[in-house]
C-alpha cells in the first residue's frame, strides 16, 4: 500500500528529499554547529517559514483540493500558539517566581505561588486571577492536547454548522473571515483571558531549557518544524491521493454531482475542514515559540488573506506549490519590508521598498491570478510533463 | 469687577443729587457701629436700609464688606475700601477713587463673622437677581444652581415676580422648585416641589432627587427607632459575610480579620532558632502549618489571636445592618423615591428613542457603505474586495478638494460628484483589466481585486501618508437636534440619513424606471438572452461596476465628514458592508435596506448592553450574523424562483 501510494506520487519523495537536504545544509551552517554561516536569527525565521509552509500546504488542501476557500485558517495557527504559549508562559513565570520567593525568611504556600503569578502574568492587563481558561496551564500534556482540541472543535462546530446550511463558494469565505474577525477582536479585549492586545510574550525562553542557548533552541525548533512539515506533507498527500482524494476533487469541480452520487458531502468537507485546521494549529504551536511573542493581531482576517496569496501565488492543487509559495513570497515579504532590497532612485522619487512592496505583491498577485492561475507551481508541468 | 468700578466711575461724574438723595457715605455713617462691628442681629437693619436705598455702589460695597476689606479711618470715622495690608490703599466707597495710603496702624478694619457674611452673601444674591442686566441675573441663577444652598431659596423666590425676561423665569421657577424640594420650610412645600420637578428629566433634577436619598451605610446592635432607615440588609442574601465584617471592623464593633499577609509577616517576625511557635521554618509552606504556628504564637500572647469563623458568624448576628436616610423626614424621602421612579421610567423611554435613532444613523451609514457593493455583489455575483478602497478614495477626494477649496459648503457640493467620477473611472478600469477575464471564476475574483485592495491601501499610504486627514464639515452641520436631555441628534447624522434615503431613492429609480435598470435586470437575469435581444452585456457589466463603485465613492465623502480618513478606513468597513448585503439577501437593494437596519440595530443595541465594551459587541454581533446566516443562508429578502439559482 505505502508503496503504490509513493510509486503513484514520486513528486512527495522529492519533496522528502530535498526538505531533508535542506534541513541538514542549514543544520551545519547554523552557529549551533559550530560555522555559524547561518545566524540564529535566520534559522529562526526558516523554521517560521517551514511551519508557514505546513499551514500553506493544508490550506492548500482545503482550498486546492476542495474548493473551500476558507479565509480563516490563521486562525486555527493563532489558537495553536496561544495554547502552546500559555504553558510556556506560565511555566516560565512559575520558575521565576519560585525564585524569587525561595530567598524569604519563610518558603511560600501553593496559594502565594499561584498568587504572585496572576499578578505578574495578568498584571498587565489590570487583573491578577486566573481566568477559567488558564485552568490546565501548569501541564504541559493538557497544554499541548488543547492545541488540537480547541482549534479542532471550533472548525468541527464551525464548519458543520456552515456545511449543514449548504453555505457555500463566497459566502462561506466571508462566514469564515468575520469568523477571524470576531476571534480576533475578542481577544483584543483585556478581559478576554489572554492578556488583550498584549498578547503573550517571552514565548522564545523554554522552561527547563534555561542554560541551553538560543543558537540551540532555534536549531531543535528548526529540527521539529521541518519534521512536522515533512509528516503533514505525507500525511496530505496520502490524503488527497486515491478514492477519497478523488472525492475531494469531486466536491471541488462540482459539488452537487458528487452528491448526486450518492457521496455524503458535508462528512468529507467537514472532515477536511477540522483536519486542516488541527494541523494549521500544530503549525502555529511550532512557530510561536519561534517568533516569541503572539498577540491578537496576528489572526487579523489580513492574515488568513495571505495565506491565501500564498497558496494561489505557489500553485493551487498541488502541495508543493503552497510550500514554494509560502516560502517564496513570505520570506520575499521579510526581505522587501526588512529594507533588505536596494532603493530605486529615479531621479525626481526615490522607491523605499518598505512602503511599496505591498503595492508590488497586490498587483502581481492580481497578474498571477489573471494570467498563471496554476502560479509558480505551474512551471514544474513546463518542465517535467509535456504540454497537452 | 472692572465692569462695575467703570459702573461706579460712570456714577460718580454725574452732578451730586441727581440719581440719588445720600451717598453711601452717609448711610454708613448712621449705622457706623454696626458697620464696625457688626453682629448677625443687628446687621439686618442696615442692609435693608442699603437695598432700599437702591444705590448701585451697595453690592460693592458688600462684596468688599464680605471679603473684610472695609476699613475705618481713626481719624474722621469715614469707611473706606483697603486693599494691601501695610499701608493700606483707602479707596472712596462712593467714587472709587483713590484718596491715598494710610499706615495699618490709622485704621481699623470691620470683620464680618460668618453668619454675618452669610447674611451679606445672601443680599448680594438678591441685588444680582433683581439687577437690571440680564446677564448678571442669568449669572447670579447659574450661580446658585452650582452651589444650591439653603439662603438662596428667599431672595430666588422674591425675584421671579419682578422678572421681566420670559426665558430667565422659567429658570428661576425651575431653580426655586429644586431648592424648594431640598430647602423648604415644611413637608407639604417640599413634598409638592419634588412632585412639580418630577417632570423634568434633565440631569441636574435627578441629581437634586438622588442627594435627597443620600443613604449612610449603618451598623448597630439595635435598629434605631426613629431614624429614616432605607434598607434593613439581611446578610448573606443583599449584602456578603466579608464585606458586612469589613463594616464591623470598621465601626471598632468586632477585632480585625488576620489575613495571609499579616500572619506572615508575624511569623517571620517571631523566627527563634529556625522555629516558629513549634514548627520548623521550611515546614511552613502551606496555611494548615501556618495556622498551627499563628495559634502558638497566639498563645504566647505575642500576636492578636486568630479570629475564627464561629466568631464572625457571631458578632454579624449580633448586629444588624441597614442604611439610613440622611433626610430626616420620611414624607420627603417617599415623595422623592417615587418622583424618582417617575423619572427614571420616562428616561429610560427616552433613551431608548435616542438609541433607535443611534442605530438608525448607524444603519445609514452601513446602506451607504453596502448599497455600491449590494449593486456589484448582489447583481452582478461579482465579489469586490476593493469595494471599501473605493470608499476610501471617494473620502481622500474630499480631502484634496478642501485643499484647493476652502469654502465647506461649496467643497462637499463639489466633492460628491467628484468622488463618484473618481471612483466611477477606478471601477470601470477595474472591470476592463481585471474583472471581465474572471467573471465564472468568483472566488478568483475575490482573491484579485483583494490584491488591487492591497495596492490601493498601500497606495494611499504611500501619498497622504499613516495620519489621519480631516474631512470637514460645513458650519450649518455642526451642533445637534435636541429634543429632550435625553435625546439628541447631530445634523451631521441626520444628513447621512437624508443622504441614505436619497440614494436608495436614486437607486431603485435607476433599476426600475430607466432604460440601463431594465437592461441591469435583464443581464443580471440571462446574460444569453439579453444578448440575442440586442442589449451589449459587456457594457452593461461595465457601467453596473462603475455605477456600484462610484456610490462607494460617494459613501466614502459622507463618512468621511464623521470618522476619519485613513487609508485603513475601507478596511474597517468591508467585513460590516459584506455582512449587510449577505444578511439582508444578494441581489436585492430593499434586502440590504432591511440588513443593514438589522446590524445598525443590533450593534447599537448590544452596545447598549454592555457599553462600556465596543469590541465585545462588534464580537457579538459577528457571532450573531454567523448564526443568522445559519437559519437564512440567502438572506432577509431572498430572491425566489429562477432568479434564486445560483
Amino acid at each position: 500500500m505505502q508503496r503504490s501510494f509513493i510509486a503513484q506520487n514520486p513528486s512527495v519523495l522529492w519533496f522528502l528529499l530535498a526538505l531533508s537536504l535542506f534541513t541538514l545544509g542549514v543544520t551545519i551552517l547554523s552557529e549551533a554547529f559550530g560555522s555559524g554561516l547561518i545566524s540564529t536569527s535566520f534559522v529562526k525565521t526558516l523554521g517560521k517559514t517551514l511551519c508557514l509552509c505546513l499551514i500553506a500546504v493544508a490550506m492548500d488542501v482545503v482550498w486546492g483540493y476542495c474548493g473551500i476557500l476558507s479565509l480563516g485558517h490563521f486562525a486555527f495557527f493563532g489558537l495553536g500558539g496561544y495554547a502552546v504559549g500559555m504553558w510556556l508562559m506560565y511555566a516560565r513565570t512559575e520558575a521565576l517566581i519560585i525564585e524569587s520567593l525561595a530567598s524569604q525568611p519563610i518558603p511560600p504556600t501553593p496559594q502565594e505561588i499561584s498568587d504572585a503569578i496572576g499578578n505578574q502574568i495578568f498584571g498587565v492587563v489590570g487583573s491578577s486571577e486566573f481566568p477559567l481558561i488558564w485552568a490546565f496551564a501548569d501541564s504541559l500534556f493538557l497544554q499541548l492536547l488543547m492545541v488540537v482540541l480547541v482549534p479542532g472543535l471550533l472548525a468541527l462546530v464551525f464548519g458543520w454548522l456552515a456545511f449543514r446550511s449548504r453555505v457555500t463558494g463566497v459566502y462561506l469565505s466571508i462566514l469564515t473571515q468575520a469568523m477571524t474577525l470576531a476571534l480576533s477582536l475578542y481577544l483584543f479585549q483585556n478581559d478576554s483571558g489572554l492578556r488583550g492586545n498584549n498578547g503573550l510574550s517571552g514565548l522564545q525562553n523554554i522552561p527547563g531549557f534555561e542554560q541551553t542557548g538560543q543558537a540551540t533552541l532555534s536549531i531543535v525548533f528548526f529540527w521539529a518544524s521541518a519534521f512536522a512539515l515533512g509528516v503533514g506533507y505525507l500525511f496530505f498527500a496520502w490524503v488527497v491521493s486515491g478514492k477519497m482524494g478523488s472525492v475531494i476533487k469531486g466536491i471541488r469541480d462540482n459539488e452537487a454531482r458528487v452528491r448526486f452520487l450518492g457521496y455524503h458531502v458535508e462528512s468529507y468537507k467537514l472532515f477536511v475542514f477540522t483536519i486542516t485546521a488541527v494541523v494549521s494549529a500544530i503549525a502555529g504551536a511550532l512557530y510561536y515559540p519561534q517568533a516569541g511573542i503572539i498577540n491578537p493581531g496576528e489572526i487579523a482576517p489580513i492574515a488568513s488573506i495571505y495565506l491565501a496569496v500564498w497558496v494561489a501565488i505557489g500553485g493551487r492543487g498541488r502541495l508543493y506549490g503552497a510550500v514554494i509559495g509560502a516560502a517564496f513570497v513570505s520570506l520575499l515579504s521579510s526581505w522587501f519590508t526588512g529594507g533588505g532590497a536596494p532603493d530605486i532612485p529615479l531621479g525626481f522619487y526615490t522607491i523605499q521598498w518598505t512602503d511599496w512592496w505591498l503595492v508590488l505583491l497586490g498587483l502581481s498577485f492580481v497578474a498571477v491570478t489573471l494570467f498563471f492561475p496554476k502560479g509558480i507551481g505551474g512551471l514544474f508541468d513546463y518542465v517535467f510533463r509535456k504540454p497537452s | 469687577m472692572f465692569r462695575r468700578l467703570l459702573l461706579v466711575c460712570a456714577l460718580a461724574l454725574l452732578p451730586v443729587g441727581f440719581a440719588q438723595a445720600q451717598t453711601l457715605q452717609d448711610l454708613l455713617q448712621s449705622h457706623a457701629d454696626e458697620v464696625q462691628k457688626p453682629g448677625r442681629r443687628s446687621v439686618g437693619v442696615l442692609i435693608d436700609d442699603l437695598v432700599a436705598s437702591e444705590l448701585p455702589q451697595a453690592v460693592t460695597f458688600l462684596e468688599a464688606w464680605r471679603d473684610r476689606e472695609i476699613v475705618r479711618r481713626d481719624a474722621d470715622g469715614l469707611f473706606f475700601r483697603g486693599q494691601g495690608k501695610d499701608p493700606v490703599a483707602l479707596i472712596d466707597l462712593d467714587t472709587g477713587e483713590d484718596v491715598g495710603s494710610v499706615g495699618k496702624s490709622e485704621v481699623s478694619q470691620s470683620r464680618p463673622n460668618g453668619g454675618v457674611r452669610k447674611l451679606i452673601g445672601e443680599a448680594l444674591v438678591q441685588f444680582q437677581l433683581l439687577d437690571p442686566d440680564l446677564t448678571k441675573r442669568s449669572e447670579a441663577v447659574d450661580a446658585i444652581a452650582r452651589s444650591m444652598d439653603a439662603s438662596q431659596l428667599a431672595p430666588l423666590q422674591g425675584s421671579i415676580d419682578a422678572e421681566p425676561d420670559a426665558a430667565l423665569k422659567a429658570r428661576k421657577e425651575r431653580l426655586a422648585g429644586m431648592l424648594t424640594a431640598q430647602f423648604g420650610a415644611t413637608t407639604q412645600d417640599r413634598v409638592l416641589a419634588i412632585e412639580k420637578i418630577s417632570t423634568d428629566l434633565s440631569v441636574d433634577v435627578r441629581a437634586v432627587l438622588n442627594r435627597l436619598l443620600t443613604t449612610q451605610s449603618n451598623v448597630a446592635a439595635e435598629l434605631p427607632a426613629n431614624a429614616n432607615i432605607a434598607k434593613v440588609f439581611e446578610v448573606g442574601a443583599d449584602l456578603s459575610a466579608a464585606d458586612a465584617y469589613g463594616q464591623l471592623v470598621d465601626a471598632e464593633l468586632a477585632p480585625p480579620l488576620v489575613g495571609a499577609d499579616a500572619i506572615r509577616e508575624a511569623l517571620v517576625a517571631n523566627i527563634e532558632d529556625g522555629a516558629v511557635g513549634g514548627v520548623q521554618v521550611h515546614a511552613l509552606n502551606n496555611d494548615a502549618a501556618r495556622a498551627q504556628a499563628y495559634a502558638a504564637l497566639a498563645g504566647q500572647g505575642l500576636v492578636p489571636p486568630l479570629v475564627t469563623q464561629a466568631d464572625q458568624q457571631a458578632s454579624l448576628a449580633a448586629h444588624q445592618f441597614f442604611e439610613v436616610y440622611e433626610e430626616p423626614d420620611t414624607a420627603v424621602t417617599d415623595a422623592a423615591l417615587a418622583a424618582l421612579e417617575a423619572i427614571e421610567t420616562r428616561v429610560g423611554v427616552s433613551q431608548a428613542v435616542d438609541l433607535g435613532l443611534d442605530a438608525l444613523s448607524l444603519a445609514s451609514i452601513y446602506f451607504l457603505a453596502a448599497i455600491g457593493l449590494a449593486i456589484t455583489f448582489g447583481v452582478m455575483g461579482v465579489i469586490n474586495m476593493a469595494h471599501g478602497e473605493f470608499i476610501m478614495m471617494g473620502a481622500y477626494t474630499g480631502y484634496v478638494v478642501q485643499l484647493f477649496v476652502p469654502d465647506y459648503t461649496l467643497s462637499i457640493l463639489i466633492a460628491l460628484p467628484l468622488a463618484f467620477a473618481v471612483t466611477f473611472g477606478a471601477g470601470v478600469t477595474m472591470e476592463r483589466l481585471v474583472i471581465r477575464h474572471l467573471y465564472h471564476r468568483p472566488l478568483e475574483t475575490l482573491l484579485a481585486t483583494f490584491g488591487i485592495s492591497i495596492a490601493l491601501q498601500q497606495l494611499a499610504k504611500n501619498i497622504f501618508g499613516t495620519q489621519a486627514r480631516p474631512l470637514t464639515s460645513p458650519a450649518w452641520l455642526d451642533g445637534a437636534l435636541v429634543f429632550n436631555d435625553v435625546i439628541a441628534i447631530s445634523y451631521i447624522r441626520i444628513a447621512i440619513f437624508v443622504m441614505a434615503l436619497v440614494f436608495l431613492g436614486l437607486i431603485l429609480f435607476v433599476l426600475k424606471r430607466t432604460r440601463l435598470g431594465l437592461e441591469v435586470r435583464a443581464v443580471t437575469q440571462n446574460p444569453g438572452m439579453a444578448a440575442s435581444m440586442g442589449i451589449n452585456p459587456d457594457r452593461i457589466n461595465m457601467l453596473t461596476f462603475g455605477l456600484g463603485s462610484g456610490i462607494a465613492g460617494i459613501a466614502g465623502v459622507a463618512i468621511g465628514l464623521y470618522a476619519k480618513v485613513t487609508s485603513e478606513m475601507g478596511a474597517d468597513y468591508i467585513v460590516q458592508s459584506f455582512m449587510t448585503v449577505v444578511v439582508g439577501g444578494v441581489g436585492n437593494v430593499w434586502g440590504t435596506l432591511a440588513g443593514a437596519g438589522l446590524i445598525g440595530g443590533l450593534q447599537k443595541g448590544i452596545e447598549w448592553l454592555n457599553p462600556s465594551n465596543t469590541l465585545a459587541a462588534q464580537t457579538y454581533m459577528i457571532l450573531f450574523i454567523i448564526l443568522f446566516i445559519q437559519f437564512r443562508p440567502k438572506g432577509i429578502v431572498a430572491l425566489k424562483g429562477r432568479a434564486a439559482a445560483d
